[in-house]
Formats: structure tokens, C-alpha cells, sequence
């Protein structure tokens, strides 16, 4: 499991934050391979570690103990600015909070991790355009988030985290913040994703949205509890057979 | 990313928050104007007292006589006739420091025509005098050696004369006046020359060759020269060696033993002109000191508002390194934003800067000068502050943990 042929391999990774005298493990000896192709769920009570270990795998964070191997890289000592470029080429993130920046229209929110990539300002429009006709969007790509729900704005951080062609989505409570119809849409983009061969990580508390992941790995106390492969619970919406035809 | 690039992030990013960008910005536009405009006053006026020592003469050396004593109360320089027409030759061939020296003698007069009169300066002197004091002809000649040698009776008219006698716009060359009921004829009128740095004006008299004032103006002793003699030194670096050398020149001259008083005096104007120039310069420098701690305050308020922009866009930068972005990108975005707010407020000061040295100007008639210079380095300085103050906004945008910065409420 983890082998070291795995995209993602964490071997023995702990995690130590140093508040003022007081000393906090978030994570202890974590070891973790996770294939390309999987749709993970992370779960696990507040505390229990589950967004430290997706900081780590984000490349937001670096283990104090341990070693991350990402396709075969150790990034685990990389210094700032070489985990800023790896997230850029190789990994998309979608928050709780969408994150998208007020006042910008959704594609130069799309375009915005290109900007980064050194993407002239016209393939990035195009690319941007891209993702978010992929995601359902095609009508909105002038809109601002503030004109926009919820769900459209999440499918908004979607088509961000998607506009690099990463290979990992990262995915941090992507629901947290919408209705169950709506959560339901973005599982099922989410999905739609996977199904199409990249790699999905999700973190998440609710177990009814873990249900959709192909795995789902629990987490107490820094620690990993359990980890069960099962049968994905596909998504179903009317509303989602539209997307998903946009998509293939 | 492409420095282009960043410019236009940085742009868009103030363009989202127009009217806090445009108050920031004010800082540095009322700094920057305030400058240009003070420094304008300030070489206005220094150019001013420039212009009116430069037609004063350059580098005037004034040579008078001595004084007289009657009874213990001592007349003043130049009321004893000590100077002779040899010592004026003297001063002309044996100090090489000196290039022209011409006598001047003095009387006022009434000029008259058909049908006007003024009554004016009439100054006997040598064709030098005129070199001495940079000071060409409107129209006509200067008389010559052979007027001066023959005494004849020829005279030259300042502008302000002319006005009174012909009014303006006249050219009376050729035409006859009566100095002392003696015809003379006019052979030139003198360039406009304007007003002395005491504010007489220098166009307010008429010159007769020296010999002719001595034979009909003023008779006098032939030997002695009575009036001054103006020199006019090489360089200016040279003006107080050929006072020295002068001076001694005539103290030898005139037989003095050491440790008596000179019969003579020399008055050396261009100290006077670089006393005067001092002063305005200090002004100068106080007005753009007051003005620089107002960009340095405009430097201030950028800094400030960039702080608050960091603070307030935390989450903006967390998800820009989230996606991609380098520490020094986010260093070099918030630099820049800094950077295009002082130097957009640096050229839009110097616009109203130079606007308001020219209303200055017109309005209360001060001179103002907008030197080129002073505007390349306001805007440098003022682009200098941008990164001075924008720098530590920057640094410590940059140093942000995107984990936290994400979290950031």
C-alpha cells in the first residue's frame, strides 16, 4: 500500500506545530500511498489531523518528520518557492470557502493560477473559457462572484483548480458551505473528474459525502483510524446529466 | 511571471479600489507639486537676481577717488580727485588680469529736443565701458576711438531717454539734442538694459565720449580723472586678484607708505552678486526642504495603505500562493502596486506643479523657473519613495504562510 511506485507516497510523515513553549503533534508517523486514478475521502473530527495532512499533501505545509513523495518526488524538503511551483503544475485546490477573488470576473479567477504558469493573457482566457464551459458555466464566464450562487461559485473554484491540468484535486470540505442539491452537483462534478482520470483527495466530516470517494481514509488524532476501499455511491441528478455531457 | 505582467495585476488591483488609490496618491501629488512649485519660486527669484547682476556687468571692478576733508567732515569716496588718465592707462596695460577698463564720468543734465527735455545722467566714458557692461546697441553705432581722440560732439541714448523724449517705437538716430545748450547728435540708442539690483534704472541715461564731457559738460582738471573707473576683470575667478593687484598698482602710483590709508577705493560687485545668490539659494533650499518632509509624509501614507491592503488581502494572497504564486511574486506584486501609486502621483504632481508655478507667476507676478532637472528628480524621488515605503508591505506580504493566510477572517 505504500509502495513506492504509488503517486502519492507519505512514508512514516509527522507533524509537530510549536505554539510559543507548547508543543502540538497534529499528525503522527502517517503512512499513506495513494494510486493515481483514486477518489479519496479524508475524514475525521476537528482536530484529528485531516487538514494538516491535506496542507501536507497540498504542498502548503512541509512535514517535520518523514518523507512525501508526489509521482515520485520528495518534496518534503523543497524550499518555498519550489512548492509554490509544483502547486501550480501539478495540483488543484478547492476550498470550503471558494477563495475566489471579489470584484474579478470568473474567467480571471479561472485564469489565475496561469498567470503563474507564465500563460500569455490570451491562452489563458482561452484555457479559462475552457474550464468553465467544463464545468457548466459557459454563460457566466463574465459574471463576478457576488452575481453568482453558490454552487456556481464553487464551480468557478472547480474550473480554477482544473484550467493547469493538474493531476491531484485537492479538495477541502468542497460542500461545507452549499445546500444538499447543490453538494450533490458538485460530488457529481467532482466524480465526473475522477472519472476521467485525475486524482481526487477530499476532505470532509460529513459521511454521507464521504460516500461518494472510492475510499475513504478516517482519522483520529493524528492518526490514521481506518481505510476502506468501496463502492463509490454515484451522484445522481437530473440536473448533473447536462454536465456531464458537456463534459465528454 | 513577466514584469508586464505584474504591472498589470498591480494596476487592476488599485483600479478595484479607485478612491483609496486616488487618497493615497494625493499624498504623494501634493508632496510632489509642492516641490515643483517651491523650487520654481526659488530659482525664479535667484534667476532673477542673476539676470540683474549679469547686466550690471560681469565681473565689475569700480575704482573711485578719494575724499575729500574740510574741517573734519570728510566728503566721501570720489568727492577728491586722486584718480589720474595715467593711472587709468596704467590699470589697462600692466595688469594682465584686467581685460578692459573705461572711465566714467558722471553729471545730470537736461537732455532737450524741438519740443521735449529730460533731465537725466550723462556719463562721459570710452567705448569699454560698453564691453564691460555686455551692453549692445538697439540701433546705430557705438562712437569710436576717433570720436573720443577728436571730442566729438556725438551721444548715445538710453531706452528710457528715448521714450521720454521720442516715445516709443522711435529711431532717432541722426537726429540733433541739446545737452547743456551744446548740439550733440545722436549716433546710437543702447539695447534695453533694465534696472539695477537696488532697482535704478540703468536705461535712464545718455553717454558722450569722455573727452567731450570734459570740454563741455563738466570742465575740469585734465590731469586728474573726476568720476570712477570701471573694470572689467578676465574671469570672475580672477576679479579679486585684479583688485589686489590694482590696488597696489595705485598705492605705488600714488606714493602711499604702508600703513596709510588708500586715497582710492575699489568696489568688487561680483562678491556682492554671489552674496545675493547665496541668499536666494538658501531660500531655495528651505522651500524644498518644507516641501520634501510633505513627500516623505505622501511616502507615509502609501506605506500605511499598502499595511492595510496586506491585511485586507490576506486571503487574496494566500490563494495566489495556494495557486501558484512564488513569495517573490507576491514581494514583487505589492511592490509594484506601491511603485505605480507614488509614481503616478509623482507625475500628475509635477503636471500641477508646473501648473501652479505659471498661475503663481501670473497671479502675483513672482518669476518662477521650472528647471527640466527638477522634475526628473522629483519623479525619481518620488519613485524612490514608493519603494522605500512600499518595501516592508511588501516583505511582509510575502512572508505570509499561505495556510494561514487562507484562514485568514
Amino acid at each position: 500500500m505504500t509502495g513506492n511506485d504509488s503517486f502519492i507516497v507519505l512514508r512514516q510523515v509527522g507533524k509537530i506545530y510549536r505554539m510559543g513553549d507548547v508543543e502540538v503533534t497534529a499528525l503522527r508517523d502517517i503512512s499513506l500511498g495513494i494510486q493515481e486514478g483514486e477518489f479519496v475521502a479524508v475524514m475525521g473530527a476537528s482536530g484529528s489531523g485531516k487538514s494538516t495532512l491535506m496542507n501536507i499533501l497540498g504542498c502548503l505545509d512541509r512535514p517535520t518528520a518523514g518523507r512525501y513523495l508526489l509521482a515520485g518526488r520528495d518534496v518534503s524538503q523543497m524550499s518555498r518557492g519550489e512548492l509554490a511551483a509544483i502547486r501550480n503544475r501539478m495540483l488543484g485546490f478547492v476550498f470550503q470557502s471558494f477563495n475566489l477573488l471579489a470584484r474579478t470576473s470568473a474567467v480571471d479567477n479561472v485564469g489565475l493560477p496561469l498567470q503563474y504558469a507564465g500563460v500569455s493573457y490570451r491562452e489563458r482566457h482561452q484555457r479559462a473559457e475552457e474550464a468553465l464551459r467544463q464545468v457548466g458555466l459557459a454563460d457566466r464566464l463574465h459574471h463576478h462572484p457576488s452575481q453568482m450562487s453558490g454552487g456556481q461559485q464553487q464551480r468557478v473554484a472547480i474550473a480554477r483548480a482544473l484550467v493547469t491540468k493538474p493531476r491531484l484535486i485537492l479538495a477541502d470540505e468542497p460542500t461545507g458551505n452549499l445546500d444538499s442539491r447543490t453538494s450533490t452537483e458538485i460530488l457529481a462534478l467532482l466524480q465526473e473528474l475522477w472519472r476521467s482520470g485525475l486524482t481526487v483527495v477530499m476532505v470532509t466530516h460529513e459521511l454521507d459525502i464521504a460516500e461518494y470517494a472510492s475510499r475513504v481514509v478516517m482519522m483520529k488524532d493524528g492518526c490514521i483510524l481506518s481505510d476502506t476501499r468501496r463502492q463509490a455511491r454515484v451522484a445522481d441528478a437530473a440536473v448533473e446529466s447536462a454536465t456531464a455531457e458537456a463534459v465528454l | 511571471m513577466t514584469p508586464l505582467e505584474t504591472l498589470r495585476v498591480a494596476v487592476y488591483a488599485l483600479l478595484r479600489n479607485k478612491l483609496r488609490s486616488f487618497l493615497t496618491t494625493l499624498g504623494m501629488i501634493i508632496g510632489v507639486a509642492a516641490v515643483i512649485a517651491m523650487v520654481a519660486i526659488g530659482e525664479g527669484a535667484k534667476a532673477q537676481v542673476e539676470q540683474s547682476f549679469a547686466s550690471m556687468g560681469a565681473n565689475l571692478l569700480v575704482v573711485q577717488s578719494g575724499t575729500t576733508m574740510a574741517g573734519g567732515s570728510r566728503g566721501g569716496f570720489g568727492t577728491l580727485p586722486t584718480l589720474t588718465w595715467e593711472d587709468l592707462k596704467a590699470i589697462q596695460t600692466e595688469i594682465p588680469s584686467v581685460r578692459y577698463a573705461a572711465p566714467v564720468l558722471r553729471s545730470n543734465a537736461q537732455v532737450l529736443t524741438e519740443d521735449q527735455n529730460w533731465t537725466t545722467s550723462v556719463s562721459g566714458t570710452t567705448p569699454e565701458y560698453f564691453e564691460i557692461r555686455s551692453w549692445s546697441m538697439a540701433s546705430g553705432t557705438f562712437f569710436g576711438q576717433s570720436e573720443i581722440d577728436g571730442g566729438a560732439k556725438v551721444v548715445l541714448l538710453g531706452q528710457t531717454v528715448v521714450d521720454k523724449l521720442y516715445g516709443p517705437y522711435v529711431d532717432p538716430v541722426g537726429q540733433m539734442v541739446r545737452i547743456m545748450n551744446v548740439p550733440f547728435q545722436i549716433v546710437g540708442v543702447l539695447a534695453k538694459k533694465g534696472q539695477s539690483p537696488m532697482g535704478q534704472d540703468y536705461d535712464d541715461a545718455v553717454f558722450v565720449p569722455c573727452t567731450t564731457f570734459q570740454a563741455k559738460i563738466q570742465g575740469g582738471l585734465q590731469k586728474y580723472l573726476s568720476g570712477s573707473i570701471f573694470v572689467g576683470a578676465a574671469s570672475s575667478e580672477t576679479t579679486a586678484r585684479a583688485q589686489a593687484q590694482i590696488a597696489e598698482l595705485l598705492r605705488d602710483r600714488h606714493h602711499i607708505q604702508p600703513g596709510i590709508d588708500d586715497d582710492f577705493s575699489i568696489r568688487n560687485l561680483t562678491e556682492m552678486a554671489s552674496a545675493q545668490q547665496e541668499g536666494t539659494e538658501t531660500m531655495t533650499t528651505l522651500l524644498a526642504s518644507i516641501a520634501a518632509v510633505s513627500l516623505l509624509v505622501g511616502g507615509i501614507g502609501i506605506m500605511n495603505i499598502m499595511l492595510v491592503s496586506v491585511t485586507e488581502r490576506t486571503r487574496e494572497i494566500g490563494l495566489r500562493m495556494a495557486v501558484g504564486a512564488k513569495p517573490r511574486d507576491i514581494l514583487a506584486q505589492f511592490l509594484v502596486e506601491a511603485l505605480a501609486l507614488s509614481f503616478a502621483g509623482g507625475l500628475i504632481g509635477v503636471g500641477l506643479g508646473v501648473m501652479s508655478a505659471y498661475r503663481l507667476a501670473l497671479q502675483f507676478g513672482w518669476p518662477t523657473l521650472v528647471r527640466p532637472e527638477i522634475i526628473v528628480i522629483a519623479v525619481g524621488f518620488s519613485a524612490l519613495v514608493g519603494v522605500g515605503f512600499g518595501l516592508y508591505p511588501a516583505l511582509k506580504a510575502s512572508r505570509l504562510d499561505p495556510i494561514n493566510a487562507l484562514r485568514f477572517e
